[in-house]
């Protein structure tokens, strides 16, 4: 009994390890579930310029399916966000499999190839404006080597602005989809292709047939990282064009700033958020799945 | 959280290259593969190639020449413009004051962030896994999602506006992926060294100040690569938390090039543009290798 009676209470054991992870735990209860949980909320609200909670059901989610604009967001976000992840992962792994050929200054064009990540959206925007520049860019230029009808302003055509917008991203992404498919590529075995070797198998048929396979894992992941960066899309279309021109590149996650900091119109705000919740969940809960929920059966 | 990319391969990059036995070195395969190599490369460097000389040329050059031509005249005006006199709003003191709210905003996010992902590693307690998951799966949730709520907790506390505010709403969004980076870290390190530390009477604090930290340099510098490189690029939260006195760079980068009155002047945006990327650029060319380890970790963050 009396040793029972000398050990410490659970609460304050480790207590300084406890008081170190409190930022932490602070931000996981307060911020990603005490905050989310709140828009979630608010969302089945008519909150208008202050938050107010008077219900009001699925009103606000009706509205802003009934919008043009969002409507337009969403098909942007779904031609851009499909080429994106179509060319980022086609050209981040032919990237790093010409990386990979022994090729010599291997690291000083990877140095290059990488560094518009350093960059932020909002430097990368306002590049590609400027080199997009219908007076003075590529358009220009181009006209001045003799071809007079050549026509390529994609930020002021409402038909192909949201392809400006993907120049610009994949320019600025794709190096860093190179890196994760290069550590994918230095990860395979030798020894695959020295039997492929042997056998006779063509190179480029090995890549097709056997180590894209191989690299499935890897390639989900990339997906992943892609497709929650899209949906988050918001600085470089606000730099490059701030959704125009009229609303022609506007995305989702500019939409919901737009409704809740400059129309004041909050309900639509929450409920747009919302969707964008929805579509990462959608992305995430089957990644995390095949990650993380196969393990525990093996 | 082990994640097959993330973790193990990435120390094989500075491996040899795992592809096909190379060709002899003027083989129609190699010859082809360089002239895809360099127009590649060349959409790469083009851009930057761009902002560079279109900042070094005056107004009326740019006007007759094209993007691509070096200057004929070089002038530095456009820079000295960019930094010290451009007009955001109604102040005129370019992108200097920018870059002093930036730097004050860096400065203890870094510190703040630091701190708390030893915590996890080495001093597990009951429910410790799961904040850690809840974590790292708030690092996926749209900014957008929170980022009224916070608006009125920041306003509640009486930081709405204040730099105090955006350093704590970096800090606590920096979060997830410096935990996860040092977590991993410390769980890397022999566990005969914690238990040593233990049995000679160490306690957290102790072990984390004369074990931990000395041997956790690298790691450090590739939280403050990460972090300066994300917080620098930072526009979101900028513009929402911020008043317009306390900007960062990169919202006010944003308001000069995007202004809508006043005549154009592309040279100075364009070395407005360059003195905001160059921070960044800065740091990764110069931490080379430790960079693609940020971001490689910093990837949950997306």
């Amino acid at each position: 009994m009396s040793y029972r009676a000398k050990r410490p209470n659970r609460l304050f054991r480790n207590l300084s390890a406890k008081i170190a992870a409190l930022p932490m735990i602070v931000t996981a209860l307060c911020v990603f579930i005490g905050c989310t949980v709140w828009t979630v909320l608010y969302s089945f609200t008519k909150s208008r310029m202050l938050p107010k909670a008077d219900f009001v059901g699925l009103l606000q989610y009706e509205r802003l399916w009934d919008t043009r604009r969002w409507i337009l967001s969403v098909e942007n976000l779904a031609i851009f966000g499909g080429c994106m992840m179509v060319l980022s992962l086609v050209i981040g792994f032919s990237l790093a499999a010409l990386l990979d050929q022994k090729i010599r200054f291997e690291n000083a064009i990877r140095t290059i190839i990488l560094y518009p990540f350093a960059l932020g959206f909002v430097v990368t925007g306002l590049v590609w404006q400027w080199i997009l520049n219908p007076d003075f860019g590529l358009q220009s230029v181009v006209r001045g080597f003799g071809w007079a009808g050549f026509e390529f302003d994609p930020l002021f055509d409402v038909d192909i602005v949201i392809y400006g917008v993907l120049i610009a991203a994949v320019w600025q992404g794709s190096g860093f989809i190179m890196i994760v498919m290069l550590a994918g590529l230095r990860g395979i075995d030798q020894e695959i292709w020295k039997a492929a070797h042997i056998d006779g198998i063509p190179a480029w048929k090995t890549y097709v047939v056997v180590i894209i396979p191989m690299m499935r894992p890897v390639f989900v992941t990339a997906l992943v990282l892609i497709a929650s960066g899209i949906i988050k899309v918001y600085d470089l279309v606000k730099a490059q064009t701030n959704g125009g021109p009229g609303i022609a590149s506007e995305v989702p996650a500019k939409y919901v700033i737009d409704m809740m900091f400059n129309n004041l119109n909050l309900g639509q705000g929450f409920a747009a958020s919302n969707m964008m919740l929805l579509s990462v969940l959608v992305i995430l809960i089957p990644w995390a799945y095949l990650e993380f929920g196969g393990k525990k059966h093996a | 959280m082990h994640n097959p990319v993330l973790d193990a391969p990435l120390a094989a990059l500075a491996d040899a290259p795992a592809g096909p036995k190379p060709q002899k070195r003027f083989s129609g395969g190699n010859i082809m593969l360089w002239s895809v190599l360099v127009v590649v490369l060349a959409y790469y460097v083009l851009p930057l190639y761009v902002m560079v000389v279109t900042s070094l040329k005056g107004m009326p050059e740019i006007r007759m020449g094209n993007i691509f031509s070096p200057p004929l005249e070089v002038t530095f005006e456009p820079w000295k413009r960019a930094a010290f006199e451009v007009c955001t709003g109604l102040s005129c003191d370019g992108l200097s004051k920018g870059f002093w709210n930036s730097v004050q905003i860096l400065i203890p996010s870094i510190g703040l962030a630091s701190v708390n992902g030893y915590a996890l590693a080495n001093w597990k307690f009951r429910g410790s896994e799961v904040f850690f998951t809840i974590l790292i799966f708030g690092a996926f949730i749209p900014y957008q999602v929170m980022i009224y709520p916070i608006a009125i907790i920041l306003r509640e506390l009486g930081l709405f506006g204040s730099v105090t505010g955006l350093v704590l709403v970096h800090t606590v969004f920096g979060m997830p992926i410096l935990t996860l980076l040092f977590r991993n870290y410390f769980t890397s390190l022999p566990e005969e060294l914690f238990k040593a530390a233990r049995i000679d009477g160490a306690g957290f604090w102790s072990i984390y100040f004369r074990v931990m930290l000395p041997m956790s340099l690298p790691i450090f510098v590739v939280a403050m690569i990460l972090q300066v490189t994300g917080i620098w690029s930072d526009f979101l939260f900028g513009v929402i938390y911020t008043k317009p006195d306390h900007y960062p760079m990169t919202v006010q980068l944003n308001n000069i090039v995007n202004a809508v009155q006043g005549v154009k002047e592309y040279n100075v945006n364009m070395a407005a543009t360059l003195l905001t990327g160059l921070v960044p650029l800065v740091i990764y060319f110069a931490s080379g290798k430790l960079f693609v380890r940020g971001i490689a970790a910093g990837a949950v963050k997306g």
